[in-house]
């Protein structure tokens, strides 16, 4: 029989009410395929066997006693490590947060815990979610289970790593230029990043406060439905996030896209793209087609600059979000013989190269003399970048692209060019800055079978049209294959 | 215009201890990749309002009720120095 | 100062007295153990959000409608970014190109002249914690450290900021203490110097008279009182004019104000000149103030000290007594009440502004922590009108309902300050008296009153001064003619 390890959460949970086996079961199935696997991977920075077990435990006495929390009782889910967990150290992958553990839960959290879900543990990411490997990761890199040479993507790398793995059934990751999107896409996974304010960023370890959205990651887009739905509405904890209610995603799969008029964006199909993703992404647009969807072209000029916009209006908010790690209230402490010199060695010793980099970019672009060029500018260039989408969404009901230019690349292979590294980034990062919802989904793989995803892009509070488009593609596809990491057999590097 | 930026005042004010080695390393990266902020600051911009925030909402408040505080034992834990209740700090410049 | 006019400005910080803090549930609270009212959001925890209270933005909308200024309909928060111990964020949410109000003024009155001082802003932010140095920490304090309490961290706060109009250090004293009036009379804030629920920073300039352009300012800081305040100014503006005098130049700096050497001194150290990086709060949404809004937080504006007062000299109570009824609203509010049930207005003002002030002043208690009430003004106005007390006794009577030893009738009873309204009984006292002097009688009844007083200061005191004296003169003059 399969590994319980490798199932949907939609097989869990039915094997779980049909009493095929319990919440236990399957988290034990979760950390043995975890004690195999993250001695190649490193997905995880902290695996909370005692928490894990306890909740496993009582997701099984609440459901024996008739108390079922809905599709995610019982089943094992990884968070990414900017996520603040009560009592569980927290420390988004960097130094400066080494040991530091959150006295409160994030909104997300909280909602995962009351949805009977068994928090398995924090997975790795690139420092503070700045970066598109994993990479930068102050407790070392994550692997690819694909292939251990290569990098997972990033941000969310270690989430993604691990749902891949079967070291989880589904983990939430943080997007705020593909975080999500990306290593869903490298790792041959569905991954969402919700309309800005869709779902609560209480307790999510800011980057860009305006980019950012915590999304789900999973094996299957009715999963990563399942993951939203539990997690999407309103929190009047976070002021950024929209009142009215979130419709159901997972009831929105059906339906096909008979109709439905898919936008194929010229400056995200052209150059720069690797010939077997193109083709690929060509191949299901093609299929698309077949189905009954009616394909148009649509241009987003402004998307050509979103790079540069990304990388003005991101860093310019890290560097006043990241201001609050100064050595006084928690995280590491270089002492001085003032609290100012303290500070400044906190934060210079505390703080990665790439974190660094971008702390000082973002204090220059918003620095006296320079904020209209920079900051400002970028600011004006996003509101161009919205107008090109809503001009799109009146010819089209969702935008397809390439997730990412490329498949997986090698560890190292991009470090020493941040330039090269943000490029991977290129398709992603837009629905960032328009604050629409995005999702990639896996189509295939290339010849060195590395996973190629395709991404659905929806206009504001368009998820149930977006899911519904994924999960048709899903269907047409049939994409089925998994990492030969996937397995609880001890495997050799 | 070539960008040069006083990579050690921004260092200054983002209060960063750095090694003039590695201002030397930033700075050069800085300049690069404001070099490719060239192309949006010559797009014609006049008369477009600046987007802050991507969902446009307004007027989000709380009720004026309080809700329950940290407990201090669990807050002063994460300290890295406390006493007596209180988080203690280097002398603070200006402040003997 | 001679040869050369001072330039003022003042910015004005206000706690505002919610229940709870500016972004967050934490209870605002004066004298909590520290570090006991803090959550992640005011400790400026990793992942936590700010969501305004809405008491708060209702506050500040009173603050500006009360000082005339036009509500912005559309306005923004913005995050000013600093480094300090005391600011967990190290950024403070505050309120930049975009403030709530804008363009008010206040009129104050310096001996008789009426100024009209410009309010260029009124703007909402949050307030820093505080830390300890030198000796505040006590004996856990070292000269090496500081200590830090977030307490105060995120209590909402009040700016407002004036026109450089104020032109002496009477003048802003009076500003300021206007100032307090008005936000104490709308009930937001108590507005306490020594607690630091009020705080004033002084730009002052000099420049020669006739000379248009402004000199270089310094801004001083640390004046906890009105009259520091005002000191401190005063104190500035010579300095200022001293440096000019010598040939020198003003440096412009922040200074510090030492209320016990009265002088005020540079506080260089931290005085590079901040580049705040202020950029809109990308955590909070735009506040948006239509005129519904806006016509609800005028309609709800309580009358201001300067209404009052107009309504009181028209109504002839004398400057003085007016202004002193209205420096705090209790005292104008029993007033409106005793004249309300029936109270001479004249006599109101002055058992108010009189006795009781002094009472207040004297015990150093608030007027609703006495026993007064204005039934308690109509009964002694209406004790002496009928000489059931004498004006003096009253005085006595006023002090026990006061220490609250019960309403007025009860107190004058019970300390035994009634007076002797039986006829008979006086009468009594009149013939001992006569008896015991007889000459004086003679010498009456020939004609000669001269001994009149001195007979009606025997009666009194027999009486312990409880008769009426008119009563006693009218029995003399009787038993004189008779
Ligand atoms: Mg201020
Ligand atoms: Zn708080």
């Amino acid at each position: 029989m399969t590994d319980l390890a490798d199932l949907s959460i939609v097989a869990a949970g039915q094997g779980l009410r049909r009493g095929d086996f319990g919440a236990i079961d399957l988290l034990e199935a979760t950390l043995r395929r975890a004690s195999v696997t993250e001695a190649h991977l490193h997905a995880y920075l902290t695996i909370d066997q005692e928490g894990a077990r306890t909740a496993a435990e009582a997701a099984d006495a609440a459901l024996a006693a008739g108390d079922d929390r809905g599709p995610l009782h019982g089943i094992p889910l990884a968070l990414k490590d900017n996520l603040c967990t009560r009592g569980l150290e927290t420390t988004a992958s960097s130094q400066i947060l080494a040991g530091y553990v959150p006295p409160y839960d994030a909104t997300v959290v909280k909602r995962l815990r009351a949805a009977g879900a068994v928090v398995t543990g924090k997975t790795n990411l690139d420092e503070f979610a700045m970066g598109s490997s994993t990479e930068n990761s102050a407790y070392g890199p994550t692997r690819n289970p694909w292939d251990v040479a290569k990098v997972p993507g990033g941000s969310s790398g270690g989430a993604a790593a691990a749902v891949a793995a079967g070291s989880a059934f589904g983990a939430l990751g943080s997007d705020t230029g593909g975080s999500v999107r990306q290593p869903a896409a490298l790792c041959g996974l569905v991954g969402a990043k919700p309309t800005y304010g869709r779902v609560s960023r209480y307790g999510l370890i800011a980057f860009a406060s305006s980019l950012d959205q915590i999304g789900p990651l999973a094996r299957s887009v009715e999963d990563a439905a399942l993951l939203l739905d539990a997690i999407a509405g309103w929190d009047p904890a976070d002021a950024t996030s929209i009142r009215q209610p979130a419709p159901s995603v997972s009831d929105a799969l059906e339906g096909g896209v008979q109709g439905l008029r898919v936008g194929i964006v010229a400056e995200m199909s052209g150059e720069g793209i690797d010939a077997e993703v193109s083709a690929a992404f060509r191949a299901t647009v093609a299929t698309l087609a077949d189905a009954g969807a009616e394909i148009v072209n649509v241009s987003l000029p402004t998307a050509e600059d979103a790079l540069s916009t990304y990388y003005l209006i991101a860093p310019a908010e890290c560097s006043a979000n990241l201001a609050r790690f100064d050595g006084v209230r928690y995280g590491l402490r270089v002492d001085g013989d003032t609290t100012e010199e303290m500070m400044s060695r906190s934060r210079g010793e505390g703080f990665g190269p790439e974190v660094t980099r971008r702390i000082l970019l973002g204090t220059y672009a918003l620095s006296a003399g320079y904020y209209d060029a920079f900051y400002g500018q970028a600011q004006k260039v996003r509101t161009l970048l919205r107008r090109d989408f809503a001009e799109a969404y009146e010819r089209a009901d969702v935008l397809v692209s390439p997730t990412s230019p490329t498949t997986a690349f090698g560890l190292g292979e991009k470090t020493d060019d941040p330039l090269t590294m943000y490029f991977s980034d290129v398709f992603t990062l837009p629905s960032n800055l328009a604050g629409d919802p995005g999702l990639s989904l896996p189509i295939g793989l290339d010849h060195a079978g590395l996973p190629i995803g395709f991404q659905v892009m929806a206009p504001a509070l368009g998820e149930p049209v977006m899911f519904r488009v994924a999960a048709e593609i899903e269907r047409l596809v049939g994409f089925d294959a998994r990492p030969s990491l996937a397995t609880s057999e001890v495997v050799l590097p | 215009m070539p960008v040069h930026v006083d990579i050690a005042k921004v260092a200054k004010l983002a209060r960063l201890a750095l090694t003039d080695e590695q201002l030397e390393r930033y700075g050069a990266q800085l300049d690069q990749i404001l070099g490719h902020a060239e192309r949006i600051q010559a797009m014609p911009t006049e008369g477009v309002p600046p987007t802050a925030h991507p969902y446009p909402m307004t007027n989000a408040f709380r009720p004026d009720e309080v809700a329950p505080s940290l407990d201090r034992d669990e807050v002063l834990a994460q300290a890295p120095d406390a006493v007596d209740g209180y988080f203690r700090v280097p002398r603070i410049l200006g402040e003997e | 100062m001679t040869g050369y006019e001072a330039v003022i400005g003042i910015e004005t910080h206000v706690e505002l007295r919610t229940r709870s803090k500016m972004f967050c549930g934490c209870a605002v609270g004066f004298g909590a153990p520290p570090n006991t009212n803090v959550c992640p959001v005011c400790l400026g925890l990793p992942g936590a959000l700010p969501v305004p209270n809405q008491e708060a933005i209702e506050g500040i909308l009173q603050i500006g409608a009360a000082l005339k200024c036009a509500i912005v309909e559309h306005s923004l928060f913005h995050r000013k970014n600093y480094f300090y111990p005391d600011l967990p964020k190290n950024y403070q949410i505050s309120q930049y190109d975009v403030p709530l109000c804008v363009d008010g003024h206040l009129d104050v009155d310096v001996d008789g002249e009426t100024a009209r001082i410009g309010i260029t802003r009124v703007h909402m932010e949050e307030d820093t914690g505080k830390s300890l140095h030198g000796s505040e920490g006590g004996r856990i304090h070292d000269a090496a450290h500081s200590l830090l309490d977030f307490n105060r961290s995120g209590v909402p706060l009040v700016e407002i900021v004036s026109e450089p109009d104020i032109r002496s250090p009477e003048e802003a004293r009076a500003y300021a203490t206007e100032l307090q009036q008005i936000v104490r009379s709308l009930g937001v804030t108590d507005a306490r110097l020594e607690e630091g629920s009020m705080r004033f920073d002084a730009n002052v300039s000099v420049r020669p008279v006739g000379q248009e352009e402004f000199g270089t300012r310094a801004e001083v800081k640390n004046m906890n009182s009105l009259r520091s305040l005002q000191r401190a100014v005063a104190f500035e503006i010579d300095r200022q004019i001293q440096v000019v005098e010598s040939g020198a130049n003003v440096v412009q700096e922040t200074r510090h104000w030492n209320e016990s050497t009265g002088v005020t001194s540079s506080m260089r150290s931290k005085e590079e000149s901040e580049d705040y990086r202020y950029f809109q709060e990308p955590d909070l949404v735009p506040l948006e103030v239509d005129a519904a809004w806006q016509a609800r937080v005028r309609a709800s504006l309580p009358e201001l000290p300067a209404e009052r007062k107009a309504r009181y000299v028209d109504a002839g109570v004398d400057e003085a007594t007016a202004a002193s009824l209205v420096a705090d609203t209790r005292l104008g509010d029993l007033f409106d009440e005793a004249v309300a049930a029936g109270a001479d207005g004249k006599a109101a003002g002055n058992w108010i502004t009189g006795e009781i002030v002094a009472y207040l002043r004297q015990e150093d208690v608030d007027l609703d922590a006495t026993g007064v009430t204005a039934g308690d003004i109509v009964a002694l106005h209406q004790m002496v009108g009928d000489g059931a007390v004498s004006a003096s006794a009253a005085k006595d009577v006023l002090r026990g309902v006061l220490a609250g030893e019960g309403r007025a009738p009860e107190v004058a009873e019970a300390r035994d300050l009634l007076q002797i309204s039986d006829s008979d009984v006086i009468e009594a006292e009149v013939d001992a008296i006569l008896a015991a002097h007889p000459d004086e009688l003679a010498r009456m009844k020939q004609g000669d009153m001269k001994p009149m007083g001195y007979l009606v200061g025997q009666v009194m005191r027999a009486t312990k001064g409880k008769a009426d004296p008119r009563q006693v003169s009218e029995l003399l003059r009787a038993r004189a003619a008779g």
